[in-house]
C-alpha cells in the first residue's frame, strides 16, 4: 500500500474522482480506487455472491433445455438435442391453449383492473370526508398483503355452492347456484375479479400520487371559470393521469406472460385446467410432477426470453412516451 | 368591521359550497362507502362464519349477533399440534428470512447508492439483468437440489434473499438522503460501515419498515416454495396447512373434527383463514403510513 501511495501524484480530491470514474488500465490507480472504496466493495460482496449463485447459477442448468436430460447422467453427460423440445412444445396442442389462457387472463386483469383503481384514486382525492377516505384507504390496501391461500378461503366463503355469500344472494334472487371455482365458463372471471378485488387499493396509490402532484392553481382557475367538479376531473385530473396510465400499462404489458402463478396455482383444479392452465402452472406440472425436466425447462426459457424482449421494449417505449420507466 | 372579519374567518375554514358541490361531495362519499363495503363484506363474512356455532339456526350470516359468537373453532385449532407446528414453522421462516433479506439488501443497496463508486454501472447492470430475465422454475429447482438444500429451510429463503425491486427502492431512498451528514462523519474518521450503521440506518426507518414488511409478508405467505422443496410434512408452513384444511378432503388429517366436535367444518376453515392473516392485521396498521412513500420510490427510476 505504501508503494501505491508514493507512486501516485499529489493528493487532490478532484483528480482523485476523475481517476475513479475513468476506465484506466493503470493498475496502481485502479488499486488505489479500489482501496479507497474497500469497505463499500466488502459490503457488496455477500450480495454479489448471492446474485452469482442464485440468479446466474440457474443459467447453467438452463442448458438442459437443449439436452435430453437424464438426472443420472447429469447436465454435462446428457445428450445434446438442439431445439427438439422447443419444437415439441410449439407443435403440441397445449401450446395454443396455455398461451391463449396466459394472454387472456393477463390482459383481462390489466384492462379491467385499471378503471377501478383510477376511480378509487379519484374518489380518495376528491372526497370532502377525509376520515372516510383514510378508512377506505386502509381497508382497500389490506388485501394486497393477504396470501392467495387466504384469498382462496375468502373465495370459498363467497362462492361455495353450498353456503357461499354470492350463491346465497343468487338463490335468494331466484337463480341457480353456481360452482364458480369448478365451472370453466366462469372460472377466468373469478380469477380476474378476485385479482382486481385484491389489488385495487394498492394500484390506486400510484394514481393518487399523480393526482396529489397536480398544481392546485389549475383547479382554482378552472373553478373561477365556472367549471363543475366533474368537468375539472375530466379536463384536469384525468389528463394528468395519462402518463401514469401509459406507464403502468406498458410495464404490465412487458410482464404479460406472468398471469399470476400463485393465484392460479392455489385456486385452480382439474375441472378448470382447460381455461386456467398458464405457462407457469404448466411448467410446474410437466417439470416437477411429470418429471419432463428438459421440456419444462425449454418452455420456461421460452417464456424468459420473450419476457426479456417484451420488458426491454416496454421500458424503451415508456421512456419515450412518459420520460420515465422501470429502469 | 368586526363582524366582517369574523365572517371572513369562518368562510376561510369552511367555504360556502354550491348545491352542485354538495351533491358531488355526497356522491363521492357514497361511492367510497360502496368501495369500502365491496372490500369489507367478504372479510367480515369470513370472520362471521368462523364465529358461527355448530347448528346455528340461520346457518352462516353476515349479521351474527355478538352474544351468539362462538370461539370454539379457534380453541380447537390452537389446541391442534399440526396447526401450531405449522405456525411455528412460518414464524421461523419469516424471522430468519427477514433477517437475511434485510442485512443483504441494506449492505448491497448502500454501496450502489454511492454514485462515485468505481464499476458501479457494471454492478448495476449485473443486478438489473437478473430482474429482467428469469431462467425459469426448473433450472432454479435443479440448482437448489444440487446445493443439497432439499428439506432445508434455507431452500425457501436463499433463492429470494434479495428482491431486486426492493433493492432498487432502498437504493433510491439512500440516494435521496442528504450527503452532508455522511461527509461530516467521514471527516471525523468514520469508515463506511460506521457511516452506514450510525448515520444511514437511523435516518432510514420508514424505508426499512416498508421493505421489511414487503419481505416479511412474502415469507409469511409462502406457499409454493415449501411444496416444491420440502418432502417432510412436519416442515410445512401455515399456508400449506391452511390450503389442506380448506380443501375439505385434507381436513381430517389436520384437525380432528369427529362427530363429537362442537364446531362445523366451515367455522374451522374460516377460523384458520383468520388466524393465518392475523399477524398481517396486527403489523399492518402500524407500518401502513410509510407504504406510499416506499411504493412511489419504487416507481421512480434512477
Amino acid at each position: 500500500m505504501s508503494i501505491l501511495r508514493q507512486s501516485s501524484p499529489v493528493e487532490n480530491p478532484l483528480t482523485d474522482e476523475l481517476r475513479a470514474n475513468s476506465i484506466s488500465l493503470n493498475k496502481n490507480r485502479f488499486g488505489k480506487a479500489f482501496w479507497r472504496y474497500r469497505y463499500l466493495y466488502l459490503m457488496l460482496l455477500p450480495g454479489m455472491i448471492y446474485f452469482l449463485v442464485f440468479r446466474y447459477g440457474p443459467l447453467y442448468f438452463a442448458q438442459i433445455a437443449f439436452k435430453d436430460f437424464k438426472p443420472l447422467a447429469g447436465v454435462e453427460g446428457s445428450p445434446f438435442v438442439g431445439f427438439k423440445y422447443f419444437q415439441d412444445f410449439f407443435n403440441s396442442y397445449y401450446f395454443t391453449q396455455i398461451l391463449t389462457n396466459t394472454l387472456i387472463i393477463s390482459l383481462a386483469k390489466l384492462l379491467f383492473g385499471i378503471p377501478p383503481a383510477i376511480i378509487l384514486a379519484l374518489a380518495l382525492y376528491e372526497t370532502a370526508y377525509k376520515r372516510l377516505g383514510k378508512v377506505v384507504q386502509t381497508v382497500t390496501y389490506l388485501p394486497h398483503f393477504l396470501s392467495w391461500v387466504v384469498m382462496f378461503g375468502v373465495l370459498l366463503a363467497l362462492l361455495s355452492p353450498g353456503d357461499g355469500l354470492v350463491n346465497n344472494v343468487i338463490s335468494a334472487g331466484g337463480g341457480e347456484r353456481v360452482a364458480f371455482l369448478t365451472t370453466p365458463q366462469v372460472f377466468q372471471a373469478v380469477l380476474v375479479s378476485s385479482d382486481i378485488w385484491k389489488e385495487m387499493g394498492w394500484s390506486a396509490i400510484l394514481y393518487l400520487a399523480a393526482l396529489i402532484a397536480i398544481d392546485p392553481t389549475l383547479f382554482e382557475a378552472a373553478a373561477v371559470d365556472g367549471a363543475s367538479r366533474l368537468r375539472r376531473i375530466w379536463h384536469i385530473s384525468l389528463p394528468s393521469l395519462t402518463s401514469v396510465i401509459v406507464l403502468v400499462t406498458l410495464l404490465r404489458l412487458g410482464a404479460i406472460l406472468d398471469a399470476g402463478f400463485n393465484q392460479i396455482f392455489v385456486t385452480y383444479s382439474l375441472p378448470v385446467y382447460s381455461v386456467s392452465d398458464v405457462i407457469d402452472t404448466w411448467v410446474y406440472r410437466q417439470g416437477i410432477i411429470n418429471f419432463q425436466l428438459s421440456l419444462a425447462t425449454a418452455v420456461g426459457l421460452f417464456k424468459g426470453v420473450i419476457g426479456l424482449l417484451l420488458i426491454v421494449v416496454a421500458n424503451r417505449v415508456a421512456h419515450r412516451i412518459t420520460g420515465s420507466g422501470l429502469y | 368591521m368586526l363582524k366582517a372579519l369574523k365572517f371572513r374567518q369562518v368562510s376561510r375554514t369552511r367555504p360556502l359550497k354550491s348545491v352542485a358541490d354538495q351533491v358531488f361531495d355526497r356522491s363521492v362519499g357514497v361511492l367510497l362507502i360502496i368501495i369500502f363495503l365491496i372490500v369489507f363484506i367478504p372479510l367480515w363474512y369470513v370472520l362471521m362464519i368462523s364465529f358461527t356455532p355448530l347448528g346455528y339456526k340461520d346457518g352462516s350470516t353476515l349479521f351474527l349477533p355478538p352474544w351468539n359468537w362462538s370461539f370454539e373453532a379457534y380453541t380447537q385449532l390452537l389446541g391442534e399440534a399440526t396447526f401450531m407446528q405449522a405456525t411455528l414453522n412460518s414464524l421461523f421462516i419469516t424471522l430468519l428470512g427477514l433477517t437475511i433479506n434485510m442485512v443483504l439488501t441494506v449492505l448491497t443497496a448502500y454501496p450502489l447508492a454511492y454514485k462515485k463508486l468505481p464499476a458501479r454501472r457494471i454492478i448495476m447492470t449485473f443486478v438489473l439483468f437478473t430482474y429482467l430475465f428469469n431462467a425459469g422454475l426448473i433450472p432454479t429447482y435443479l440448482l437448489v437440489k444440487n446445493l443439497g438444500l432439499i428439506n432445508n429451510y434455507l431452500a425457501v429463503i436463499l433463492p429470494g434473499a434479495i428482491s431486486v425491486y426492493n433493492l432498487f427502492i432502498m437504493k433510491a431512498f439512500f440516494q435521496n438522503l442528504p450527503e452532508s451528514l455522511e461527509e461530516a462523519a467521514r471527516i471525523d474518521g468514520a469508515n463506511d460501515f460506521q457511516v452506514l450503521w450510525h448515520i444511514i440506518i437511523p435516518l432510514s426507518k420508514p424505508i426499512l419498515l416498508t421493505i421489511g414488511m414487503f419481505y416479511g409478508v412474502t415469507h409469511w405467505n409462502e406457499f409454493f416454495l415449501p411444496l416444491l422443496y420440502f418432502n417432510d410434512k412436519v416442515m410445512m408452513p401455515l399456508p400449506v396447512i391452511l390450503r389442506e384444511i380448506l380443501s375439505s378432503s385434507g381436513m381430517s388429517e389436520y384437525v380432528e373434527s369427529n362427530a363429537a366436535s362442537a364446531v362445523s367444518q366451515e367455522s374451522l376453515k374460516m377460523a384458520a383463514v383468520i388466524l393465518a392473516m392475523l399477524p398481517m392485521l396486527v403489523v399492518y396498521p402500524w407500518i401502513q403510513s410509510h407504504f406510499t412513500k416506499g411504493v412511489l420510490l419504487g416507481g421512480v427510476k434512477e
